[in-house]
C-alpha cells in the first residue's frame, strides 16, 4: 500500500483544464500547424475525388485523340492514355471508388477492432486469449497476401475488396485497442462501477470507450492511411475496379509502361494517392500528438 | 554547543535560490537560503507541489527539463556549483554530493548488475574500487560476495534494492548526500530500518544531509534541523526542538497539529483551505488566504525572513506574536459494547486468494452497526483484498459473508439492489476511482442510477450529497482534474452517501493525500459516523489514524488477523508480538504543549 | 528462458498449421468446386475429374487436408496448373531472388533507422530532429508503389537517368549479378520500413533517456557517453527488437507489389502471375511460403527480446 501524495502541480485545481473529450482533442490537434496542412490536403484530394466526376471535359472511357497526344492539345489538356482517352478525364472521375472503399474499410476495420479489444481488455481470462490468439495467427498473413489469396479464388469482387481490407485491420487495431482499454480496465472507477452492479456492456461502452476515444481516433486516422494505400495497390495490381472504368490504381498501372512518353496519366493519381495519404498522416499525427496524456493508453 | 567553540564550516550554502520554469517564467522556487553543517541532517518538510524535489535536484546542479535557476547560489564545500563546467559538475555529482530518490526500484538500470552500478561512482584501480564496494555493502548490511555483485536489480527484495541504493550514495563518500522521500510507500518496519542506516552511515561518515519528506512525524525522528516549504519558499526553519517547541509560523503549527496523535491524547487537524497550484504563485505571502491572522496587505507583500532565536528564522509578517491556541474538537468516543447495535456485516471462516495463491486465511470478523473498525496491516496483509471481497469485488473466496444475518453472494453482479446500496465502497486514490470524462455531478448519480434507474430529484440529491460532503454546490458542475485531490476524495465519498448505504468501506482512502488533507477527511468521517449513524470499515497501515478513528481494530498479519480488540485495550496492552513490532517501529510524535486547547467535548472545529 | 523459447517455438508451429489450414480452405473448399472455378463454364466433364484428381478435390474435406497436409511436409507442393512442373522446383529459385532482395533492404534499413533514432532522440527538438520527424510521417503515409514510381520517376526516366526502371534480366541469371538492377526496387523497400523504426528508436530512446535510472545514472556522475551507451541502449533494444521484426516481416507483404512494379522475378511477382492464372497449387505454396517467413522473423525479434531482458535471461 503505497502512500505516495499525489503531486498538485499534475492536477492544478485551478478550472483552467482544457475540456475533455473528442471537441478537446481536435481543437487541440488544430494549435499545430501540421495539423492544418494535412487537413487542407485531405480535403482537396477529397474534393477533386468527388467532384472531379461532374466536372470531366470528356467521358473517362471515350477514345478522344490519338494515342499518347501531348499534354496542353487542344482536345486534351493532359494529354491522351495508351487508348487514346483524356487523362485529365479519367482522372477526374478515378478518385471516388477509392475514398468510398478506403471509407468503408476503415469504418469496418477498426468498428469491428475496436469492439474485440474492448471486450478482450475487460472481460479478460480465456476470452481473451481465444480473441488474441486468434488475432496473433491472423497477423502472420501480411495484409496483402491476404487480400490476394481470397480476391484470386472468389474474384475481383469490390465488396470483397473492402471485406478484406477491413480484415487485415482487424487483428492490428483489437491489437492497440486492447491494450489502450487494459490500462483502463485496471482503474478503480471501473471497480466503482461493478460495485454498485452496472451492467458490463454499459461500462465498457460508458467507462471505458470515452476514456480511450483518442486511441480510437489516432487509429481510424492510421488506418484510414493504410486503407488508401492498400485499395490503391490492390487496383493497381488489377484486383479492384476492373478496366476500362476510370480508376487511379488502374492508370498508374495501364500506364506506366509508357513512362517517358506520357507521364501524367502516371504521376497525377501518383500525386494525388501520395498528397492524400500524407495528408490524412499529418491529420493522424497532429491528433496523436493531442492525445498524449488525454488518454490513458495512447502511444506517442 | 557552547558559544566559544567556532562553528565548524557549512558542507552545504545555499543563498536566495530561485528556480523558474521555462519558457513560462512561472517561479517554482524563490529566496531559499539555508545551510547544512558536516554531521547535520537537515529535514525539508512540505506538501505536494511546495517545490521541495526542486530544491532537492538543485543542490547537485540538476534542473529537471523546463527549469532552470534564475537567481541565487548554491555552494558545496567551497565551490560555487554555478561556476563549474560539465565536466567539473559531472566530478561533483556522486562523488561529492550524493542523491537518493524516491523509488530506488525505479532508480537502479534494470539491464546492469548491481556490482556493475556501485563500481561505476568511483574512479582508480579496480582492486581498490572492488574492495570499497565490498566495504560499504557490508555497512548497510547486504553480502559483499562476488554472486551479489553478479545480480541484477530485479533478484533483489525492495528492501535490499533500497540499501544497495543508499550504498551507492554513500561509496564515493560524498561529503553532502540528497535523499528525496526514500522511504515513502514502505512499511513502517522497513522504513524504520532504512532510517536508521541513514542516520548511521551520516554519523560514519561526517555527511551532512538534505532529508525532503512530507511526513513531519519521520523528519522529527530524524533530522537535527527542520526546514518548512509552503508554495516554493522556506517559511520557517530551525533546529528541531526549538520548531517542534516553539513553531512560529502558522502554517508550521497546523503541519504540526495535522499529525495524527500515535495515543490519541488529542484529535487531528486539517488546515482549512488549499495551497496555491504551482502555476500561479501569489506575490505576498502565499500562505495568508489559509491564515487566521492575516491582514489585507499580506496578501501583495511578501513577508521578509526574521530571526526570532539562535538559528530559527520565520518567513511571517507577524513572526513575533504569540499564537493563540488552536481550538480542537472532542475526540473519538469509544462505542460501549452495549451501546452498538446488532453486527450488520459478519465475516466467517473466510478463505481467499488469487489462483493458487491464498492471502487471507480463516477471517471471522463482525462489525456492529455504528461502529468504526479499523483493519490495520502493512502492505500484502491482505486487508484490501478483505475489503474487496465484503464490497463483491473479490469473489475467488470461501467462507460466509452475511449481512443483517443474510448470506450475500460473492460478486457484486449477483447481489440484489438493496444489498449494493447497503455497502459503498470509496477506493485509495481518488485520481483513479473517478471517471474523468464525467462531472462531478453524473458521477454522483451514477450509483444511484445503477440501483433505481431514474433518480426523481437529481439536483436534489446532488446538493445534498455535496453538502454532507462539504463540498461546494458548484462542484458538480466540475470535472475531477478540475478538483484537488482532496476535493476529488470528497467526491468519492459523496457518491456513496447519495446511494444512501448503511456500512462505508473506506479502503486507506487518506494515503494518497497530503496530511493537512488527510486530517479533514478524517475528521468528515467521525461526523458522519456521529451524525447519520454510518458503520465504518476503515482499512489503513497507520497506526495513529486507527487511534483517531476507530473504535475496534483488527490487525492482520500475512493473511491472518492476529488481534482484534477495543482500540484501546489493543494498544494499551498489545497481545501479539506482531502488533507490538508495529506500534514500536511507528514514529512517535509528541507535540508541545500550548499548541491547542485541552481537548473538551463540545468544542467545534474550524477546519471545515 | 529455454521453456518460454520452446513455447514460443511451438506457438510458432501452431500458426503455421492454422494458417496451412486457412488457405487449404480459402483455395479449395471455399469457393464450391474449385475445379470448375478454374476452368469455367465451358470445361468439359473429363477434364474437371482429371483437375479435382490433381488437386486433391475427391474425398471428404478432413481427409482431403490431411492428404494435402501430408504431401506438403514431404515438400510436394503440387504440379503448377500453368506451367505443368512441380511447384517446389518453380518456387526455389524465386524464394532465393526475394530474400536477396529483402535482405539487401533490410541489411540497408535497419542500422540506419537505428542510428538516425538515436541521433534524432538525442538531438530532440533540434532542426535535424524536426525535419527527420516530417520526412518519417510523409514517408510512412506514402503506399509502397507510389514510393516506387516516384523513385523510377526521380532517378531513371525523369530528372536523371540512372537507373534502369524495370528489371531486365536474362533467364539464369542471378539477381546480385547486376546490383543496380537491384537498387530501385531495394531502396522501394528501405524507405517502406526505415520510418517506422526510426521513430520507433527514436520514443523508445527518449523514454529510456527519461527515466529515473538514467537520471540516477547522471547524477552518479557517469560520463554521457557511458550513459547511453551503457545505460540507455541496452533498455531500448528489447522493444525495438519487435518493430524491426514486424517491419521485416511487412517486407514480406511489401515485396509483392515492389516486385511487380518492378517485374522482379521473385516470390511476389510469381504469387501476382499465379493469382492471374489462377494456379492454385502455387498459390497456396507461395502464401505457405511468405507466413513461414513471418513466423521465423518473429521467432527471432522474441529471441532477440527476451535474450536484452535480464529478468529472462536469469530465470531457470
Amino acid at each position: 500500500m503505497s502512500a505516495v501524495p499525489v503531486d498538485i502541480a499534475a492536477a492544478p485545481a485551478a478550472p483552467t483544464v482544457p475540456v475533455q473529450g473528442k471537441i478537446g482533442l481536435l481543437r487541440r490537434a488544430l494549435q499545430r500547424k501540421r495539423t492544418w496542412i494535412g487537413l487542407v490536403l485531405s480535403l482537396l484530394v477529397l474534393l477533386v475525388a468527388f467532384l472531379g466526376p461532374f466536372l470531366t471535359p470528356h467521358s473517362p472511357t471515350a477514345f478522344v485523340a490519338p494515342p499518347f497526344t501531348p499534354a496542353g492539345s487542344e482536345a486534351a489538356a493532359f494529354g491522351t492514355d495508351i487508348l487514346g482517352r483524356d487523362v485529365l478525364s479519367r482522372f477526374l472521375a478515378g478518385g471516388r471508388t477509392l475514398m468510398v472503399l478506403a471509407l468503408l474499410a476503415t469504418a469496418v476495420g477498426v468498428g469491428l477492432g475496436a469492439a474485440i479489444g474492448v471486450i478482450a481488455a475487460y472481460l479478460r481470462g480465456w476470452a481473451d486469449e481465444v480473441l488474441m490468439r486468434t488475432g496473433d495467427v491472423a497477423l502472420a498473413f501480411p495484409q496483402i497476401v491476404l487480400a490476394l489469396l481470397f480476391l484470386s479464388i472468389i474474384g475481383p469482387k469490390l465488396w470483397l475488396l473492402v471485406l478484406m481490407v477491413a480484415l487485415g485491420h482487424l487483428p492490428r487495431v483489437a491489437r492497440v485497442v486492447r491494450g489502450a482499454a487494459l490500462s483502463v480496465v485496471e482503474r478503480d472507477f471501473v471497480r466503482a462501477a461493478e460495485s454498485v452492479g452496472i451492467p458490463r456492456w454499459r461500462i465498457m461502452l460508458g467507462e471505458i470507450v470515452p476514456n480511450i476515444s483518442s486511441t480510437l481516433a489516432v487509429e481510424f486516422g492510421l488506418r484510414l492511411t493504410y486503407s488508401i494505400g492498400l485499395v490503391a495497390g490492390l487496383s493497381f495490381l488489377g484486383l479492384g475496379l476492373q478496366p476500362p472504368t476510370a480508376d487511379w490504381g488502374l492508370m498508374i498501372n495501364e500506364n506506366r509502361i509508357a513512362l517517358t512518353v506520357q507521364p501524367w496519366a502516371v504521376i497525377l493519381p501518383v500525386i494525388a494517392i501520395a498528397v492524400l495519404t500524407v495528408g490524412t498522416n499529418l491529420v493522424t499525427d497532429g491528433l496523436a500528438k493531442a492525445a498524449v496524456g488525454s488518454d490513458s493508453g495512447v502511444r506517442a | 554547543m557552547t558559544a566559544s567553540a567556532a562553528p565548524a564550516c557549512p558542507t552545504l550554502v545555499v543563498d536566495r535560490l530561485k528556480i523558474v520554469g521555462v519558457p513560462s517564467m512561472a517561479v517554482i522556487i524563490d529566496e531559499i537560503s539555508l545551510e547544512v553543517r558536516p554531521g547535520e541532517i537537515l529535514g525539508v518538510v512540505g506538501e505536494s507541489g511546495s517545490g521541495k524535489t526542486t530544491l532537492g535536484l538543485a543542490l547537485l546542479n540538476y534542473c529537471k527539463s523546463g527549469t532552470r535557476v534564475d537567481d541565487g547560489s548554491v555552494t558545496v564545500g567551497n565551490e560555487d556549483l554555478a561556476k563549474l563546467d560539465w565536466r567539473a559538475v559531472r566530478q561533483l555529482r556522486g562523488r561529492t554530493v550524493a542523491y537518493i530518490p524516491q523509488s530506488p526500484a525505479s532508480a537502479l538500470n534494470p539491464a546492469l548488475r548491481i556490482g556493475t552500478q556501485l563500481q561505476e561512482c568511483l574512479s582508480g584501480s579496480a582492486e581498490t574500487v572492488l574492495s570499497r564496494v565490498r566495504e560499504v555493502l557490508r555497512e548497510v548490511a547486504l553480502p559483499d560476495d562476488d554472486a551479489f555483485l553478479q545480480r541484477y536489480p530485479h533478484q533483489l527484495s525492495g528492501g535490499q534494492q533500497q540499501r544497495v541504493a543508499i550504498a551507492m550514495a554513500f561509496v564515493a563518500r560524498p561529503a553532502l548526500i540528497v535523499l528525496d522521500e526514500p522511504t515513502t510507500g514502505l512499511d513502517v518496519s522497513t522504513q524504520e530500518h532504512v532510517l536508521r542506516t541513514v542516520r548511521d552511515m551520516c554519523l560514519n561518515y561526517r555527511c551532512a544531509a538534505v532529508y525532503i519528506s512530507h511526513d513531519m512525524a519521520v523528519v522529527a525522528e530524524l533530522a537535527d534541523r527542520i526546514a518548512v516549504m509552503y508554495s516554493g519558499r522556506v517559511v520557517e526553519i530551525g533546529d528541531t526542538a526549538d520548531v517542534l517547541a516553539d513553531p512560529r509560523h502558522p502554517y508550521t503549527r497546523r503541519l504540526l497539529l495535522a499529525v495524527p496523535d500515535l495515543e490519541a491524547r488529542r484529535p487531528m487537524l486539517g488546515i482549512p483551505g488549499h495551497a496555491p497550484s504551482p502555476l500561479a504563485r501569489p506575490t505576498g505571502c502565499a500562505f495568508a488566504p489559509r491564515c487566521p491572522m492575516a491582514e489585507e496587505h499580506h496578501a501583495t507583500e511578501a513577508p521578509a525572513p526574521v530571526d526570532v532565536g539562535p538559528r530559527h528564522t520565520v518567513r511571517c509578517h507577524k513572526a513575533h506574536l504569540r499564537l493563540p491556541p488552536v481550538s480542537v474538537s472532542e475526540l473519538p468516543r469509544p462505542v460501549s459494547a452495549a451501546a452498538a447495535g446488532q453486527p450488520v456485516i459478519e465475516v466467517r471462516s473466510l478463505q481467499a486468494g488469487y489462483g493458487p495463491i491464498r492471502v487471507l486465511r480463516d477471517i471471522d470478523l463482525s462489525v456492529q452497526a455504528g461502529e468504526c473498525v479499523a483493519l490495520l496491516g502493512e502492505s500484502g496483509s491482505g486487508k484490501t483484498t478483505l475489503s474487496r471481497c465484503i464490497a463483491g469485488l473479490h469473489t475467488d473466496f470461501t467462507g460466509e459473508l452475511l449481512l443483517d444475518g443474510d448470506p450475500v453472494p460473492a460478486s457484486s453482479f449477483k447481489r440484489s439492489r438493496d444489498q449494493r446500496r447497503r455497502i459503498q465502497y470509496i477506493f485509495q486514490n481518488p485520481y483513479e476511482s473517478l471517471n474523468p470524462r464525467r462531472t462531478v455531478g453524473e458521477l454522483i448519480l451514477q450509483p444511484l442510477r445503477a440501483l433505481h434507474g431514474r433518480v426523481a430529484d437529481p439536483a436534489e440529491v446532488v446538493a445534498r450529497a455535496l453538502e454532507q460532503a462539504s463540498l461546494r454546490p458548484d462542484h458538480a458542475y466540475r470535472y475531477p482534474a478540475q478538483l484537488s485531490g482532496g476535493e476529488r476524495q470528497r467526491v468519492a465519498i459523496a457518491r456513496a452517501l447519495a446511494a444512501e448505504p448503511e456500512v462505508l468501506v473506506c479502503d486507506e482512502i487518506t494515503s494518497a493525500l497530503d496530511v493537512s488533507v488527510q486530517s479533514s477527511l478524517v475528521e468528515l468521517l467521525r461526523q458522519l459516523q456521529s451524525r447519520m449513524g454510518l458503520t465504518l470499515l476503515f482499512i489503513t497501515h497507520n497506526i495513529a489514524l486507527v487511534r483517531n478513528i476507530a473504535q475496534r481494530v483488527a490487525v492482520l498479519e500475512a493473511g491472518r488477523i492476529v488481534e482484534l480488540g477495543a482500540v484501546e485495550d489493543v494498544f494499551a496492552r498489545p497481545q501479539h508480538a506482531y502488533t507490538r513490532s508495529l506500534m514500536q517501529a511507528t514514529p512517535n510524535f509528541q507535540l508541545p504543549p500550548g499548541l491547542h486547547t485541552p481537548v473538551v467535548s463540545t468544542a467545534t472545529s474550524d477546519a471545515r | 528462458m529455454r521453456r518460454m523459447l520452446l513455447k514460443r517455438c511451438l506457438f510458432g508451429l501452431v500458426t503455421l498449421l492454422v494458417v496451412s489450414f486457412v488457405v487449404f480452405l480459402a483455395t479449395q473448399a471455399l469457393p464450391g468446386d474449385a475445379a470448375r472455378a478454374i476452368l469455367g463454364r465451358e470445361a468439359t466433364p473429363e477434364r474437371l475429374a482429371a483437375l479435382r484428381e490433381q488437386l486433391n478435390l475427391e474425398g471428404s474435406l478432413p481427409s482431403q487436408y490431411l492428404n494435402w497436409l501430408g504431401s506438403l511436409l514431404q515438400f510436394d507442393l503440387g504440379t503448377s496448373l500453368a506451367a505443368k512442373q512441380p511447384v517446389t522446383g518453380m518456387i526455389g529459385p524465386t524464394l532465393v531472388n526475394s530474400s536477396v532482395l529483402m535482405l539487401s533492404a533490410a541489411v540497408v534499413a535497419t542500422p540506419l533507422a537505428i542510428v538516425i533514432g538515436t541521433w534524432s532522440a538525442l538531438k530532440k527538438d533540434s532542426a535535424v530532429d524536426h525535419a527527420t520527424g516530417i520526412v518519417t510521417l510523409v514517408l510512412a503515409a506514402l503506399p509502397e508503389f507510389v514510393v516506387g514510381i516516384l523513385l523510377v520517376l526521380l532517378l531513371s526516366t525523369g530528372l536523371f537517368h540512372l537507373l534502369p526502371a524495370v528489371y531486365v534480366g536474362t533467364p539464369g541469371q542471378q539477381v546480385w549479378n547486376d546490383p543496380a538492377q537491384l537498387v530501385l526496387p531495394a531502396l522501394t523497400l528501405v524507405l517502406a520500413v526505415l520510418p517506422y523504426i526510426v521513430r520507433i528508436m527514436r520514443a523508445t530512446m527518449l523514454e529510456v533517456l527519461d527515466s529515473e535510472y538514467v537520471q540516477q545514472a547522471r547524477l552518479k556522475g557517469v560520463p554521457e557517453r557511458t550513459v547511453i551507451i551503457r545505460h540507455a541502449l541496452p533498455n531500448a533494444v528489447g522493444p525495438v527488437a519487435q518493430v524491426i521484426a514486424l517491419q521485416l516481416a511487412w517486407l514480406v507483404g511489401g515485396v509483392v507489389i515492389v516486385e511487380y512494379l518492378f517485374r522482379f522475378p521473385g516470390v511476389g511477382f510469381q504469387l501476382i502471375d499465379a493469382v492471374a492464372n489462377r494456379d492454385l497449387p502455387l498459390v497456396q505454396a507461395l502464401v505457405l511460403a511468405i507466413a513461414l517467413f513471418y513466423v521465423v522473423v518473429n521467432l527471432l525479434a522474441d529471441v532477440v527480446t527476451l535474450a536484452a531482458n535480464p529478468k529472462v535471461r536469469t530465470a531457470r
